[in-house]
């Protein structure tokens, strides 16, 4: 793309370009060493988790700062100005996955001392991996504006509910096998919810990128594959 | 409403298939202007929504002035012009030979850049147009036409103690309003104007821009601007011009948003081209 005339709107755009991949690859390693935290349950990495939050909150504040002053100076058109809606959009969402991250280390800090059964976290890693996957492919595609990237994260999104789903009754299962189950259980739920909507943050961007991409807006036409909320088990007697 | 950043749910394509109005009021077709041997403007073809503002941009001199004045004919009085094609209001070709210049200009209004009331009265600033046209067949009718041009004009309350005061005493951008005023005093069709706001403050724009969206229930309305913004603001289509060629044009929403061509990209990002 050819340079603006005023040069220093080109700086701006830059700058706040620059504010969101930090903000990425910062949210990516928080949610990554989160997962990490729960599966090798590592109370000080989680901590550190918690700690570093701070940071993404820190830089979501200043890429707003920075969009809206740009809109207010430049008055941006077309690409520049669906540019800076994409960055606002995207650093809230990012703001976002970084809060669920949060949420994922305090559960870890929670659950020690509790009746620990590594076996459980197998099916929690599972969805854990594709959540990131999902976020780093995503990232990739705003950096790149790959527009075809992005619709396979957004493709993907079903899967990650679907497999939250099937977690959430295999965990269920595991705390009517065995009662001492049932705390570590419920908090693993809990990581299992914040991690799928981590996904939903995922998808998000993609939507985003291919509105920066292209200036069309996507109806919201996925299927919610979450089918926890009215997933019946028959207790046994 | 121009919703910019906040596209409607439908995708900006769908805008696309509903113009703001179905109907073209004006039509060009194959429309040149040459100034002597400058060949200003070239084939330019183009629908004019009816009841609707259209507003022209692009970069100085690429003729958006030299294809407004060709909607009245005003460019018949500049010696060296010559016009060619077809442009038609309401199935009618104004180029027909047969067509009476006057008659056309009083059904095709235009406002200008700098505002240019006669040095007269603010009430025969208005009166004037009427009488001539004969449109007032008593002096209670012409002054129900003045009162009523001016409140429509958005200029009423500001100069009614004052009518026969002189029309070149008020500040600017009242002025403009009462070259407005003098313009729908006439009852045109169409209304043409060439930057009208470019003399203007801000306050004083944003009470012109307040009157074109009102004015727009009743009249065509096709305006230069340079100003983005006021395009984006004013008007329900867009047209862009660059070096003597229509390059686009759309509602103007999408133009704003997710212009097709990269010199109108260029042109409303501000970018070298
Ligand atoms: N009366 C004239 N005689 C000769 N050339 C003219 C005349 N009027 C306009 N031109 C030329 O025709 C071209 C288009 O001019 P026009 O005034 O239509 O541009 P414009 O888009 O209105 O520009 P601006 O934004 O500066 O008002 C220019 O190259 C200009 O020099
Ligand atoms: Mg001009």
């Amino acid at each position: 793309m050819s340079e603006h005339i005023v040069s220093r709107f080109d700086e701006e755009l830059k700058d706040l370009a620059r504010r969101i991949a930090e903000m990425g690859g910062l949210a990516e390693r928080q949610v990554d060493h989160a997962m990490t935290a729960l599966t090798r349950l590592d109370t000080t990495l989680a901590r550190s988790v918690i700690d570093d939050d701070r940071r993404l909150d820190l830089l979501q504040h200043e890429a707003e700062e920075m969009a809206i002053l740009t809109i207010a100076r430049r008055q941006p058109m077309a690409m520049d100005l669906r540019e800076i809606v994409g960055a606002i959009r995207i650093s809230n969402d990012l703001e976002r996955v970084g809060d669920l991250a949060k949420n994922i280390a305090k559960r870890v800090i929670a659950l020690e001392g509790q009746f620990q059964s590594p076996k459980l976290l197998r099916g929690v890693e599972h969805i854990a991996e594709l959540s990131l996957a999902q976020l780093k492919n995503v990232l990739d595609a705003y950096a790149t504006r790959d527009l075809e990237q992005a619709t396979e994260v957004r493709d993907r999104d079903g899967e990650v509910d679907a497999m939250y789903t099937s977690l959430f009754r295999e965990l269920l299962t595991y705390m009517m096998e065995d009662p001492r189950n049932i705390g570590f259980c419920a908090h693993l739920l809990f990581c299992a919810k914040n991690i799928e909507r981590i996904g939903d943050h995922a998808t998000n961007i993609a939507e985003t990128v291919h509105y920066v991409v292209t200036g069309e807006l996507q109806l919201d036409e996925r299927v919610k594959q979450d089918a926890s909320s009215t997933t019946t088990v028959a207790f046994e007697g | 409403m121009n919703s910019l950043v906040q596209t409607p749910k439908t995708s900006a394509r769908a805008a696309e298939s509903t113009p703001h109005s179905l109907h073209p009021k004006v039509v060009a077709k194959d429309v040149n202007v040459y100034y002597g041997d400058k060949h200003a403007l070239h084939d330019v073809t183009i629908d004019i929504p009816e009841k609707a503002v259209m507003a022209f941009i692009g970069p100085s001199g690429c003729g958006k002035s030299t294809f407004l004045r060709c909607i009245n004919r005003m460019n018949d009085t500049i010696s060296i012009a010559r016009v060619t094609g077809d442009i038609l209001i309401d199935d009618q070709h104004i180029y027909d030979p047969k067509l009476d210049v006057v008659q056309l200009r009083a059904r095709v209004g235009m406002v200008f850049q700098k505002p240019n009331p006669f040095p007269k009265s603010i009430f025969e600033n208005v009166a004037y147009g009427p009488r001539i046209h004969g449109l007032a067949r008593s002096k209670t009718d012409l002054e129900e036409i003045v009162t009523a041009s001016l409140q429509r004009a958005g200029l009423w309350n500001e100069v009614k103690d004052r009518l026969n005061e002189a029309g070149t005493g008020l500040s600017g951008g009242q002025q403009q309003r009462l070259c407005i005023a003098r313009a729908i005093a006439v009852s045109p069709e169409v209304i043409l104007m060439d930057e009208p706001c470019s003399a203007l403050d801000p306050i004083a724009t944003a009470r012109v821009e307040e009157l074109i969206d009102e004015l727009r229930q009743n009249f065509t309305i096709i305006i230069v601007t340079h100003s983005m913004q006021q395009a984006a603001r004013v008007s329900q289509n867009t047209a862009f011009f660059h070096l003597g060629i229509l390059v686009e044009t759309g509602p103007t929403d999408q133009i704003f948003t997710t212009p097709r061509d990269k010199r109108t990209q260029d042109y409303i990002t501000g970018r070298f081209g």
